[in-house]
Formats: C-alpha cells, sequence, structure tokens
C-alpha cells in the first residue's frame, strides 16, 4: 500500500536575539523567565518590531532550498487561547508567506536522487512552555517559563511527497545539514526542531502526529503510524482523520481527542506591523557551500567514494573535522571517519566536536605507517573515546598504543604463539587436514585472542597454514 | 528647575481613576506644568486600567515612548484619567470605575472614550492632558467640553506603550484649553520611535500662525446631512463663516464613501479588539485568575466577570468578524472600504487644503441617554471617517447650543498636522476678537 507523508518543520532561527525584541535567545541553562521583556511578555501596550537578521536567516534558508521569495510577504495573528502563549495570538504568516514553492534532493528508498518539493517557508514567534508540576496534595499544577517565548521559528513545509519513515528521516537530515551550513540552527539544541508528520495510506483519511521533538522520533512515529493504519484496514476499520500526539518515551502515537481540528484561528494580518519588503535582503545574501557542492568536491578533492563523501558532508562539523585531518591519505581518512569513528561515536553518544583533531590525526599517521593493525587501531579509538567519556583526558594514541603493548610486531615474535595454539587444537588441526576450510578460520581466531589484536589477521594465516603444510608433509 | 508639583486639585467630574498627590518633576518646556494622561496609556510605577476591572492593580513596569517624552521635557505626570473600558465608548459611562460627568453640566456626559482627560481639562485641574483616538475619542470629548483636541496623522506620534484597542486606526494625541498648547505638546510628542513599526520620523517643529488668508477650507455635504442637529450644524456654519472672514475661501465638496465609514470602522476596530483583548486571561496581570479547575474553564469565567457588557459586545462582535466563511464578508471588506475612504480624503484634500464640519452631530448627551449601542455607534459618523483614512483632525470650540459647547473639526493632509492647528488657532484668534 502506498505510503504518503508530507511534513511540517519548525526549527528555531539561532539568532542572538529574539523575534520581535532584544532579549537574548541564550536562555538553556538560565532560570525561568529571566530573558523576557515587555514585548516577549506580551504586556499590555508592548509592540513587536522585527529582527532583521531572523529574517535574513530565513531569507538564507528560502534561497539555499530555491524558493521564490515573496516581494511582500506579511505577518498575521494566530488567535488562540493557551497559557504559554502571552498575548492570546502568535504572530505568524499566514496567506503571505516569506516564500513558496522549493527542492530538496534527497536519496529515495531505492537509491535514485528524488526531488521533494517545498510547500512553503514563514516565520513565527515560539511560545512560552508550560512545566506540569504534580502536587502532593492537590492534583498538578503547571508553571509558565516565557524564556522561549518570541524565539524565531521558520516553519518548512513540504509536498506529501515522501514515501516511507526512512525516507523522512533522510530528509530531515539532509534540511538540518543544509540549516547548519548556513549558519542558521543549531540542531543540537534542546527543543530545536518540532515537526507535525501527516502521514495515509492511499486512499485512506489522513493522521497528523503532532509536535515530535526529534529526528528518530519522526521515524518511530510514521513506522508505528503505518503499522497501526494498515491493521486498522485489515481489520475492516476506516481511518480516522485526527490528530495524534506521538509519546517518545513509548514509541506509539495516541488520539489526542481534542477539537483541535475545529479550531477557528480567526487569522487577519497584524496590524502592529508593516508587509515585509526583501528584495534588497535577499539579493545581498551570498551562500556558503552547502552540503551537495561539498559532497561533489570532496569525491574529485579527496578521491574518496560518494558514499563516504556523502556520509561525511550530511553532517558540517563531521564534513569540517575530515578536511581537518584529511592528511596525505584522504582515502584512510575517510574510511576511518566514516566507517569507524561515526560508529563508535554514536555507540557512546558524543559528538564529533569532542574528538580533538590531532589526536585522531596521530592515529591515523600510526596506521598509515602501518605501525599498529586494523584491528589496535580500533582498540585506541575505544580506549581515547572512553577516556573521554570517562571525562578523563584523551591520551596520545602512541602513548595508549605502548601502554597496551599494541605495537605491530616482527612476525616472527608470533611464531610461539602459533605454535602453541596448533599444539592446543589438534581437533582443528585434523580438520584442516580434511579439507575444512573454517578450521583454519579458527585457528586464526585463537591466535588473535592470544596476541590481543597486535598481530595482523592475514599475517597469522599465513603463519598457520604454513606450519600446518609443512606438519602435513 | 526641577521639584515637586502638589496636585490637590478637587476632582468633582470622577475624572481621573488614579492620581498622584505629589508628582515630580524636571526641567524642560513642561517643567512643573501638571499633565494627566489617559489611562490606556502605560505608565512606569503607576497603576494603569484602562477603565477595566480586569487590569486593577496593573502597574506597568516601563513608561509609554509619549510618557518618556513629557518626563523628559519636565511634565508632573499627576494622574490617570477615565475613560471607557478599553477606550470602546463614546461617552465615558463604559468605565469599570463609574462615569465620569461634564463640568459644563454634571447632567451630561463629558463625550468619550477620553472623558476624563477632557473633563480635568475642562474643569481647570491640569491645563493639558493626554488622549487617544481611535474613531474619535479625542475630538468628541473637547467638542462636548469645550476645549481643544487633535488627533494626529496615524504614524505620527509613538503608540508605544498605548494599551491597543484597534491598532491600525488609533493615534495618541493631545488636549488643551487651546490650540497653542496643542501645538507646543505636538512639538513634544511627535518623535520617531524604533519600537512602533508604524511609527514615521516626521517632527513637527511648528508655532501656530493664525495666518489663513487664501487656506481652501472644502465643506462635505455628508458633515450637514441627515443626523447632525440643526442648531449645532447652524453654529458650524457660522464658524466657516468666521474663517471665511479671516480670508479663507469655501468649497462644497462630497465624500460619498462615508456612507461606508461607520460600519468599516466597527468592523475592524472590533476585530482587532477581540484579538487585543485575548492577553486578559488573568495569568500575568490585574487580578488573578482561580486556579481550583481547569485553566480553560477559569479564565473564561474570569473574563465574563471582569470584562464590561461593551467591551463584551464588541469582542463578539470581532470574533464574529474574523471567524471562518466571514472573514471575508466582514473583515476584508471593511479594509476596502477603509481603502476607498483613504483615497476619497486624498482626492478631495487634492482640491482643498482642509475640510471643515461638525465634530459631533450634537451637544453632550444626558447621562444614560445613549443606553443603546447602535444609537451610540451612529454618533461616531463624522468622526471615524479621519481614523480609517489615517489623517490629522482637530476639534475647536466654535460657540454653544443649550448652554453646551459644540466643536468645529477640522481635517488636513497626512503629515500636515500643522495645518489643522492653523486653522484652529486662526478661528481662536477670530472668535474672541
Amino acid at each position: 500500500m502506498k505510503v504518503i507523508i508530507g511534513l511540517e518543520i519548525h526549527c528555531q532561527l539561532n539568532t542572538n536575539t529574539k523575534l520581535f525584541c532584544g532579549c537574548s535567545t541564550d536562555y538553556r541553562d538560565d532560570p525561568p523567565n529571566t530573558h523576557v521583556c515587555p514585548v516577549c511578555l506580551g504586556l499590555p501596550g508592548a509592540l513587536p518590531r522585527v529582527n532583521r537578521k531572523a529574517v535574513e536567516y530565513a531569507l538564507r534558508v528560502a534561497k539555499a532550498l530555491n524558493l521564490e521569495v515573496a516581494d511582500a510577504s506579511e505577518f498575521s495573528r494566530k488567535n488562540y487561547f493557551y497559557p504559554d502563549l502571552p498575548k492570546g495570538y502568535q504572530i505568524t504568516q499566514y496567506d503571505r508567506p516569506l516564500a513558496e514553492r522549493g527542492i530538496i534532493e534527497i536519496e529515495a528508498d531505492d537509491g535514485t536522487p528524488k526531488d521533494v518539493r517545498i510547500t512553503r517557508i514563514h516565520m513565527e514567534e515560539d511560545p512560552g512552555r508550560l512545566v506540569h508540576k504534580s502536587g502532593r496534595d492537590r492534583a498538578g499544577y503547571s508553571l509558565v517559563d516565557y524564556n522561549r517565548s518570541g524565539i524565531p521559528l521558520i516553519e518548512i513545509v513540504t509536498e506529501p511527497d515522501l514515501r516511507s519513515p526512512k525516507e523522512a528521516r533522510r530528509f530531515l537530515n539532509k534540511m538540518r545539514a543544509t540549516l547548519e551550513y548556513l549558519e542558521v540552527f543549531d540542531g543540537e539544541r534542546e527543543g530545536a526542531i518540532r515537526v507535525d508528520a501527516n502521514i495515509s495510506l492511499e486512499g485512506h483519511n489522513r493522521v497528523e502526529c503532532k509536535n515530535i521533538s526529534s529526528y528518530k522520533g519522526v521515524e518511530k512515529a510514521l513506522t508505528f503510524e503505518i503499522t497501526r493504519q494498515k491493521n486498522q484496514i485489515t481489520r475492516g476499520h476506516e481511518i480516522a482523520r485526527e490528530t495524534r500526539h506521538f509519546n517518545e518515551g513509548r514509541g506509539i502515537t495516541m488520539s489526542s481527542r481534542s477539537k483541535e481540528e475545529e479550531t477557528d484561528y480567526r487569522y487577519f494580518p497584524e496590524p502592529d506591523l508593516r508587509p515585509l519588503h526583501v528584495r534588497d535582503w535577499l539579493d545581498a545574501i551570498t551562500l556558503p557551500e552547502l552540503p551537495d557542492a561539498r559532497k561533489v568536491r570532496f569525491v574529485e578533492q579527496y578521491g574518496i567514494s560518494i558514499n563516504h563523501a556523502r556520509t561525511l558532508t550530511g553532517d558540517m562539523k563531521l564534513a569540517n573535522f575530515y578536511e581537518e585531518i584529511a592528511g596525505d591519505d584522504p582515502v584512510l581518512a575517510a574510511t576511518w571517519v566514516a566507517d569507524t569513528l561515526l560508529g563508535e561515536l554514536n555507540y557512546r553518544d558524543m559528538k564529533i566536536d569532542q574528538v580533538p583533531g590531532a589526536r585522531f590525526a596521530d592515529l591515523l599517521a600510526l596506521l598509515k605507517a602501518d605501525a599498529i593493525t586494523d584491528r589496535a587501531g580500533v582498540d585506541v579509538l575505544r580506549t581515547m573515546l572512553d577516556a573521554h567519556a570517562g571525562g578523563g583526558e584523551m591520551e596520545m594514541p602512541s602513548v595508549i598504543v605502548d601502554r597496551l603493548g599494541l605495537r605491530k610486531a616482527a612476525g616472527d615474535e608470533f611464531d610461539d604463539v602459533v605454535a602453541k595454539v596448533v599444539e592446543a587444537h589438534p581437533g582443528a588441526v585434523a580438520d584442516y587436514h580434511r579439507g575444512k576450510g573454517g578450521a583454519l578460520n579458527f585457528l586464526v581466531g585463537q591466535a588473535m585472542r592470544e596476541t590481543r589484536g597486535r598481530a595482523d589477521a592475514k599475517d597469522l594465516g599465513r603463519r598457520i597454514k604454513e606450519l600446518l603444510d609443512r606438519k602435513e608433509a | 528647575m526641577a521639584g515637586t508639583y502638589h496636585f490637590d486639585a478637587e476632582d468633582r467630574h470622577n475624572a481621573f481613576i488614579t492620581r498622584a498627590d505629589s508628582a515630580a518633576f524636571g526641567d524642560g518646556r513642561l517643567s512643573g506644568i501638571p499633565l494627566a494622561i489617559k489611562d490606556n496609556i502605560s505608565t512606569k510605577g503607576m497603576q494603569t486600567t484602562c477603565g477595566s476591572r480586569i487590569l486593577e492593580g496593573y502597574i506597568p513596569p516601563y513608561d509609554a515612548h509619549v510618557v518618556e517624552l513629557l518626563r523628559k521635557e519636565g511634565a508632573a505626570i499627576v494622574g490617570k484619567t477615565n475613560l471607557d473600558e478599553f477606550g470602546m465608548g463614546t461617552t465615558t459611562e463604559n468605565s469599570g470605575f463609574g462615569p465620569t460627568t461634564n463640568p459644563h453640566d454634571p447632567a451630561r456626559v463629558p463625550g468619550g472614550s477620553s472623558g476624563g482627560s477632557a473633563a480635568a481639562v475642562a474643569a481647570g485641574m491640569v491645563p493639558m492632558a493626554l488622549g487617544t483616538d481611535t474613531g474619535g475619542s479625542i475630538r468628541c470629548p473637547a467638542a462636548f467640553c469645550g476645549i481643544v483636541g487633535l488627533k494626529p496623522t496615524y504614524g505620527r506620534v509613538s503608540r508605544y506603550g498605548l494599551i491597543a484597542y484597534s491598532n491600525s486606526l488609533e493615534q495618541i494625541g493631545p488636549m488643551a484649553r487651546n490650540a497653542a498648547d496643542v501645538s507646543t505638546l505636538m512639538v513634544i510628542l511627535c518623535r520617531y520611535d524604533a519600537r512602533d513599526s508604524t511609527s514615521y520620523d516626521r517632527p513637527y517643529a511648528h508655532a501656530p500662525s493664525g495666518e489663513i488668508r487664501g487656506m481652501k477650507i472644502g465643506i462635505p455635504v455628508e458633515y450637514f446631512g441627515e443626523g447632525v442637529d440643526p442648531p449645532v450644524a447652524e453654529c458650524v456654519r457660522d464658524a466657516i463663516a468666521t474663517l471665511e472672514g479671516a480670508g479663507a475661501v469655501i468649497e462644497e465638496c462630497s465624500i460619498p464613501s462615508m456612507e461606508y465609514a461607520l460600519a468599516a470602522y466597527y468592523v475592524t476596530c472590533t476585530s482587532e479588539a477581540s484579538s487585543n483583548l485575548a492577553r486578559f486571561d488573568g495569568v500575568r496581570y490585574g487580578p488573578a485568575v482561580e486556579t481550583k479547575r481547569s485553566w480553560h474553564d477559569e479564565f473564561q469565567e474570569f473574563r465574563g466577570e471582569h470584562f464590561g457588557r461593551e467591551v463584551q459586545r464588541r469582542i463578539m462582535l470581532g470574533t464574529f468578524a474574523l471567524s471562518a466563511g466571514y472573514y471575508g464578508k466582514y473583515y476584508a471588506k471593511a479594509q476596502m472600504a477603509k481603502e476607498n475612504v483613504r483615497r476619497e480624503f486624498e482626492r478631495v484634500l487634492k482640491s482643498v487644503d482642509v475640510i471643515a464640519g461638525p465634530t459631533m452631530p450634537t451637544v453632550a448627551f444626558r447621562l444614560g441617554e445613549k443606553s443603546d449601542p447602535l444609537s451610540m455607534y451612529l454618533s461616531d459618523v463624522l468622526t471615524v471617517p479621519a481614523n480609517l483614512a489615517g489623517v490629522p483632525a482637530i476639534s475647536v470650540p466654535c460657540g454653544r447650543v443649550e448652554g453646551m459647547p459644540v466643536g468645529l473639526q477640522i481635517i488636513g493632509r497626512h503629515f500636515e498636522d500643522e495645518v489643522v492647528v492653523d486653522a484652529a488657532y486662526a478661528f481662536e484668534q477670530e472668535g474672541s476678537a
């Protein structure tokens, strides 16, 4: 059954000040209600004024995603009551958005390139945040923190062009990378992105999953919804046209049973702001190198594979890191960063900027000089990262190598080990002579264990084979 | 010389909601002059209620731009004046703090919504005051109380700190005993303010001149049509003849779109108000909302209890006008009518310098006389066009009917506030000559 997915993505722009006032946006470690003023608190009489920087950031995105920017766009009021919304309306854009009709190219599930159409990009202010508390002697209560109120957001709306949760995930990764290359977005900040996902199975009603706050969450929510909707259909139930909320902890979506779909937001043009005329601002913007261009350059400049180039350029900081340490063997570097380092970082929930480039480059130098085996290299890397994760200092790779005795020895040193292993496993030796190929691998594995990875598996294999063949002869 | 002003004038007309018994003042062009501020303009450290119980006890942490400007010139801010709740009314009877009465006849209303400011000036409590004018709220009480009041060109005075009723229509403006004082206040109030995106950098550096020889004055037939009390029309025609005597050239003209002005005005202002007043939910200021039930239940009841009837009526009208399916029929259409009125004023004001007519169709009503909201709305018919068009308009006393003051309204081109002040000043000079 064909899956139809469209996304609405809210991204916080990383300007220094809020969208309509001069309050700082750097509130995350500060006490509640300390980054506020009459404007973002919605005090009576206060008026908004547009932060030009925020508009320029939004324009960068529009330009990068090839959107048509409107000569005149307009802010509107979206009216609804909620305690985190201090004015009783959100200033957003409605029928005259900043920009419309753009494209993001991603890789489809079958590996071919695919265009995802962007419907529009508009700007709006973030509301405050409710903190729910459960009281001891009474029902729970809520506190309001307006530090977030007025943080500039862009909402990026796609056409229903995505066909699977994995595609949606790839789209988000691509979009995030683009925004980070544009230096308008910091995807690592808590709450920096919120996604509403519309999903339907062809011929059935559409369901909206609201307020998903992580990239993984989008994939999970969509996967859950597809299964749920298919089950419904299999059982002969029609899919209810509704809004559902994603419960990140349980990995499921739940009907919100609210009257949200009946809400009439009574949009009208914001009378306190003039229409935006941005043509000159747009023309003044020069875009930096974006992920696709960088990918092509990596292939040409460093001679690395397209897959490595895609992985490396999919994250700006990773690409920067790679360029810093590519050195005189960029292919070796690409393999180690894309295939090994990334996995080790993910496993430890670490970020690329926690890895000192110089240390990693030292490790690559040892590998390049053939001073350690690949396997030892992985051990060294793990030791480095574990030390960091444990709050310690990262040692020089050469120090770790020496401490753990991982330096690749002259091969003869291992002859004793080989002899010992062959001695200890007469059954395997017999199997080998009977022509069972697996027996040699088993013996190599045993020898590797004995040498704790200092030896090269191929080298050990050669030595064991020689010994066994000699024995036979 | 800086000092303290002791404000001990008796308030016989309930002109003030909040008074400062002693007000510090500094040096400047207004040094030591007591000024009253309409209570929908934010004053740091001084309660600001908008005439509504929903804001009782709200003490703004900041000054409106105009209040900053007045303080900088040494004015002594002696108090906050009464108004129709959130400016919604033409009589100052719709106040949560009781009605203000007219100093010329306490059985009559002072007009509204800036009735407290007008009464305070007319009663001699203060020489000058600030009002706000969304559809006539400065000019109507100025006319009813026999003082001068000016609604400046939209954008000339910053609205920062003015608690919004209808953002696209309203302006803060001066009210005083004479045109010269109004002019003095304009010099101080017209300052560009980056915090108000609708503010223009058009300073007012003008001293009024009594010379109006050759000034072309248009008299729209619509300003003397049905509904205008004949004695009031007569009084205003006499005033226009006086201007003619001083050398002005009088021409008849017509503004047909005025027919739709009142409807366009009420749709626009109630729509904007329904959104502006959403923030009064008892969470951040004013009396606190109870928290026994769900917030949505509590705040609805809270708004029902603390907003007055007229405010509730206008919120409902505006909510309706903005609703899906009605937006195009009401709000969008009102904006087209507003644009038509603006264009027609621009067209007429190409061939004449100013337009003149009565400010109000009648003299001040008796208290309780306009209990039917529709008849009250109709009395704004001569004042709302200037707000729709965004042009400056002044009301200057021009005589009496039934012993009550009548106002002559003079409307000018965008950013020619100086010209309407000159015309009013010239009339004062001729009238007293």
